[in-house]
């Protein structure tokens, strides 16, 4: 039976769990940062001395963390980019941006268990030698903010937070920026630019990596807030312990946001990998399955952006055992492991953890309308493929699902989507908007041609002189 | 853009590094100085591909602006040296160098080369991305080339004709934006024709330090604008006409007045302020419609002032001086007015004579009234003119030339020092006459009172004002755009300039007839040309020694102050 494995969600939603300092304090809170700033020198076998920072950062690789933004890129990797001989300030961000469709985790973080978040940003910073933080803050997430405040507010008046906290001579302050209401400020160059008060213009890599160039053009690290408190646990059990939760390669818990066609949309924290895309959906545990006389037809696997599933497609799948040797398993859809890699290697991606249930009253043509037109309002618009390209794509959708459909809609979308992706553009929004077109009209082929066929038909029909769906004869 | 910025490799000896561009392989600098501050840099790819002489198509990129990266116009393809475990590099079989190609494509732009980089420029993978690029910028664009002024030097033109296709299939409704926007006093802005490329943006933010342009909206329907409740209104707001790549920044001057291809271009200077921007005359059938600025990066790199820029319409004016004319209506011709004046100077006692010349006046005819005066022993000085400098181009000294009226001598010591001792030795009757170039002197302290005590006043200038109103001799001379010649700027740089137009009636450039007076007063043969004259000046003008005309090329020589 696959159950639940609540880390980070462990007290969220229990009854009588508040998000103030004191219910936080009388769950065991706090504990891992005191521990941490108490982290003496240690020295290895090889003579080499770590300090209490370094320590935390080795105990972060070990445990094989990766970002639940959405990248999934390994978090140890990421802070050991950071420049930390440039003599300027590091910076760190928690990303608290959330808004990949789909996704609702982050938030019943910020709004239930705050405090958690702010010591894994905290001991985040500690390890990273970080002085001033920020927690970018989704603009629609108004009482987040007001919450996350208060929780600040309460930890510098315990002295978790500002100068010296608990007397250790390290200095730390945070501050919530709000954001007002763009998906791109979740990109986190252009959530950079944002906090720098500029518009959110993702920004060119080369040179512009965060690690290097970031916030101010200072060394910067942007974590999610699920991530940051993945740390917190880190640092709490150990690398090496966290490492055993979940699979190889794919360590920890992930929160997982069911939503959709389902009976029980919700969050579900999971060892990673250790559930299956069916159990998510169909066990009493999570999804609870579909509706009464329902059938499943499709599957988006991790955010609106992430590539479609078909209702029993197949894969082949390579993995690696624990033996570290590769097999190759055919695998249908809803028994492909709920992780990184096979996601991946199903030629998707778990993105930020938001599985989008489809079942076969979901009209497939008005969904990816739906998705192209989200796109198209959200491209920041500076780089020509995905501004041009995601409206294009959105006003094409919009005339298929608005009865200007043409049979050929199919492969004219496709031809517009296969234009934007596979690093043509400066940020990942470009595969974002594109592959679920892409996705959609490879794998629902049928029903973009016919709802195009059937438009063309009824136009003959009306009048006999429309041969454009436009009326003019080109635009 | 008339003149495509070119880049110029650095030229003291430099670290370099060797890549691939289209398997030719070129040794190039491993850094080049960053467009703002300088300082080295990475090379980029696309700076590589120029020095190979490979051309990487591009909206955004502009060498002189920080790089921006968002049209992807130059995505490329490239490959970089395959690294075993040991970080060494692997072998083919034939013993070359393995390259891993990039599963992604790079912006040229922005991306630095590292050694034994391969770059590819012309892949069908790579044609492809063009091809999608420019598909995507022309779907929304209006196609109004006919009516568009960018027409004929439009990047979206150039680069169709190499990757667009015959016919759109884009069938939705286009998107509609702000068309004829004033934008400010001299710019008018068409969103629909602009490609967001920011070039605008960044040369105002960046290079003018002005904070005035800027994106609204999202996606599709971003919409270059000014700031809000202000105008456009810096002094170098035209050179976003020249930078924009397409039709959407027009310049109000020049917007429907004349299709670009049929303009003569003319290497040219600004005489506006001593930094002496070089420029591109463009005119017509001897009428002049634009300046540009032509890049030098000794002198504006690819910019110039808009006063600079639209102080040229004078020089059609339908005032101008069109007649050579001597102290009697009989005297008419340049031969015969020339014949009377050389005798009338010739007689003139050593001391009786005094030169005014202008600092707008080219070196070569500074050089000769500078000669005329020894010859007549003449008190010699030129007119300062002064402003405010800014922190780009513009120079206090709104003279293009006072360094050259120094060097050769015809000016005071400073420059007007010597104004007022003419205006003393008119008023006291030692001088009798009085040559004046290019400077109405009423407005300089030689007032009209002086002026009517001379014996004789002889004149030379180009429109008519309270001075030559007054003139015995009046000698109508050219513009610039008319004659050629050379300024020295005020950080001492020799540039010379080419004729653009004729001029109208007897006007005579003023280095030809001052030739004549002087073979005639002196005897001395003259001299055929303005090549063998600057020659001669370079010859006998200490600060201009070992100059010659033909090496001062199209940038110019320095010479120290
Ligand atoms: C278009 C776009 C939107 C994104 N939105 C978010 C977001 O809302 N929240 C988030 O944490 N990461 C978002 N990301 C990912 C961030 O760029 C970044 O990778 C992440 O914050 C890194 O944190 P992690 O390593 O802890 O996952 C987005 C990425 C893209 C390309
Ligand atoms: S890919 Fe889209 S969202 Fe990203 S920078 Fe380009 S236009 Fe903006
Ligand atoms: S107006 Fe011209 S220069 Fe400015 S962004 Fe648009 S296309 Fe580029
Ligand atoms: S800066 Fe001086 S030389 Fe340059 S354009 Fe302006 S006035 Fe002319
Ligand atoms: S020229 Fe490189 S992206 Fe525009």
């Amino acid at each position: 039976m696959p159950q639940e494995y609540r880390q980070i969600l462990k007290f969220v939603d229990q009854p009588g769990y508040t998000p103030d300092l004191d219910c936080y304090l009388r769950h065991g809170g706090y504990e891992t940062l005191k521990k941490a700033l108490a982290l003496p020198p240690r020295t290895l076998p090889d003579g080499r001395t770590l300090s209490g920072p370094e320590q935390l950062r080795e105990e972060v690789r070990l445990s094989g963390l990766r970002g639940r933004g959405g990248a999934g890129f390994s978090c140890g990797l990421k802070w050991s980019f950071v420049d930390r001989k440039s003599g300027k300030p590091i910076y760190l961000i928690c990303n608290a941006d959330e808004s990949e469709p789909g996704t609702f985790k982050d938030r019943q973080i910020i709004y239930k268990d705050p405090h958690q978040m702010l010591e894994g940003m905290i001991l985040a910073c500690y390890a990273n030698d970080v002085h001033l933080a920020y927690i970018y803050i989704r603009g629609e997430f108004i009482e987040g903010a007001r919450i996350l405040n208060r929780a600040l507010q309460e930890a510098r008046a315990a002295h978790y937070l500002g100068r010296n906290i608990l007397g250790s001579g390290y200095d730390l302050e945070i501050h919530v920026h709000r954001g007002a209401g763009a998906y791109i400020c979740g990109e986190e160059t252009g959530l950079i630019e944002s906090l720098e008060g500029k518009r959110a213009y993702p920004r060119i890599k080369p040179p512009y990596f965060p690690a290097v160039l970031g916030l101010y053009n200072c060394p910067t690290i942007v974590n999610n807030v699920e991530t940051l408190c993945a740390v917190k646990h880190i640092v709490a059990m150990g690398g090496a312990e966290y490492a055993k939760i979940g699979t190889p390669n794919n360590t920890g818990t992930r929160i997982v946001c069911i939503s959709g066609t389902v009976r029980k949309p919700g969050y579900y924290e999971i060892e990673t990998g250790k559930v299956t895309l069916g159990e998510l959906i169909l066990d009493p545990a999570f999804g609870g399955g579909l509706r009464e006389g329902r059938t499943l037809q499709a599957i988006i696997p991790g955010g609106s952006s992430a590539k479609v599933f078909k209702a029993g497609e197949r894969f082949k799948i390579k993995r690696k055992g624990p033996d570290g040797k590769e097999t190759e398993a055919e695998l249908g859809v809803l028994d492909l492991p709920y992780d990184f890699d096979t996601i991946i290697a199903a030629g998707s991606m778990s993105g930020s953890g938001a599985i989008i249930v489809l079942d076969d009253s979901v009209d497939i043509v008005e969904a990816l309308a739906n998705i192209a037109e989200f796109y198209a309002h959200e491209s920041c618009g500076q780089c020509t493929p995905c501004r041009e390209g995601s409206l294009w794509m959105a006003k094409a959708l919009r005339r298929l699902t608005h009865g200007g459909g043409r049979k050929t809609d199919a492969d004219y979308l496709a031809r517009i989507a296969d234009n934007i992706p596979g690093g043509r553009t400066i940020c990942a929004f470009g595969e974002a908007c594109s592959w679920p077109v892409q996705s959609f009209v490879a794998k629902f082929k049928d029903q973009f041609v016919a709802r195009g066929a059937a438009d063309e038909a009824r136009r003959l029909a009306n009048t006999p002189n429309a041969e454009s769906p436009t009326g003019k004869t080109n635009a | 853009m008339p003149d495509a910025p070119n880049i110029q490799p650095p030229a003291a000896p430099v670290e370099t590094l060797k890549v691939k561009v289209d398997g030719r392989e070129v040794e190039v600098p491993r850094f080049m100085p960053d467009p703002l501050s300088g300082k080295p840099v990475p090379t980029t790819m696309i700076q590589a591909c120029e020095l190979a002489q490979v051309t990487v198509p591009h909206y955004c990129y502009h060498p002189k602006l920080p790089v921006s990266g968002n049209c992807r116009m130059c995505l490329v393809e490239f490959g970089t040296p395959a690294l075993g475990p040991d970080r060494k590099p692997l072998l083919n079989p034939d013993g070359s160098v393995k390259i891993a190609k990039s599963p992604r494509p790079a912006i040229a732009c922005a991306t630095p080369i590292s050694p034994g980089m391969e770059i590819y420029t012309n892949t069908p993978a790579v044609k492809q991305m063009r091809e999608g690029v420019l598909e995507f910028l022309l779907i929304n664009h209006p196609l109004d080339c006919p009516i568009c002024d960018q027409a004929g030097e439009c990047k979206l033109q150039e680069y169709s004709v190499d990757y667009g296709q015959a016919e759109s299939r884009f069938v939705e409704p286009k998107v509609h934006k702000p068309k004829r926007v004033d934008l400010g006093p001299r710019i008018v802005l068409d969103d629909e024709r602009c490609i967001l490329c920011t070039r605008c943006i960044r040369f105002t933010r960046d290079v003018v330090g002005d904070d005035a342009l800027g994106i609204v909206n999202r996606g599709g329907y971003n919409t270059l604008t000014a700031y809000p409740g202000r105008p456009f209104d810096n002094n170098y707001t035209l050179n976003t006409v020249d930078i924009c790549p397409v039709g959407a920044l027009t310049s109000k001057d020049f917007r429907f007045q004349m299709r670009v291809w049929f303009l003569k271009e003319t290497k040219s200077l600004c005489t506006s302020c001593a930094t002496g921007c070089n420029i591109l005359i463009g005119s017509r059938e001897e009428k002049i419609y634009r300046y540009v600025p032509r890049q030098n990066d000794a002198v504006n790199s690819c910019w110039m002032c808009d006063a600079g820029r639209l102080n040229y319409q004078w020089i059609g004016r339908e005032d101008r001086l069109t007649e050579v004319r001597g102290p009697t209506p009989e005297l008419r011709g340049w031969s015969a007015v020339l014949r009377e004046l050389t005798r009338v100077l010739a007689a003139a006692p050593t001391g009786s004579v005094a030169i005014v010349a202008s600092a707008r006046q080219t070196n070569e005819e500074l050089y000769l009234l500078s000669k005329l005066g020894r010859k007549l022993g003449a008190l010699t000085d030129s007119v300062p003119r002064l402003g405010e400098a800014d922190r780009l181009l513009v120079h206090a000294d709104r003279n293009p030339n006072s360094q050259g009226a120094r060097l050769t001598g015809i000016a005071g010591e400073p420059l007007g020092a010597n104004l007022a001792r003419i205006a003393e030795g008119i008023r006291g009757g030692t001088i009798r006459t009085l040559i004046v170039f290019g400077e109405d002197v009423t407005r300089h302290g030689i007032g009209a009172d002086l002026l009517s005590k001379l014996e004789h006043l002889v004149v030379s200038d180009i429109l008519p004002n309270a001075t030559t109103a007054l003139a015995h001799y009046l000698l109508p001379g050219c513009a610039h755009a008319e004659k050629r010649g050379t300024f020295t700027n005020a950080k001492g740089r020799v540039q010379k300039f080419m004729k653009a137009v004729e001029a109208r009636g007897d006007a005579r450039a003023e280095w030809d007839f001052l030739l004549e007076l002087l073979s005639g007063l002196t005897g001395e043969k003259r001299w055929a040309g303005i090549e063998a004259l600057f020659n001669l000046m370079a010859a006998e003008v200490p600060a201009f020694r070992g100059l010659e005309w033909k090496a001062l090329g199209d940038a110019g020589v320095s010479v120290p102050l």
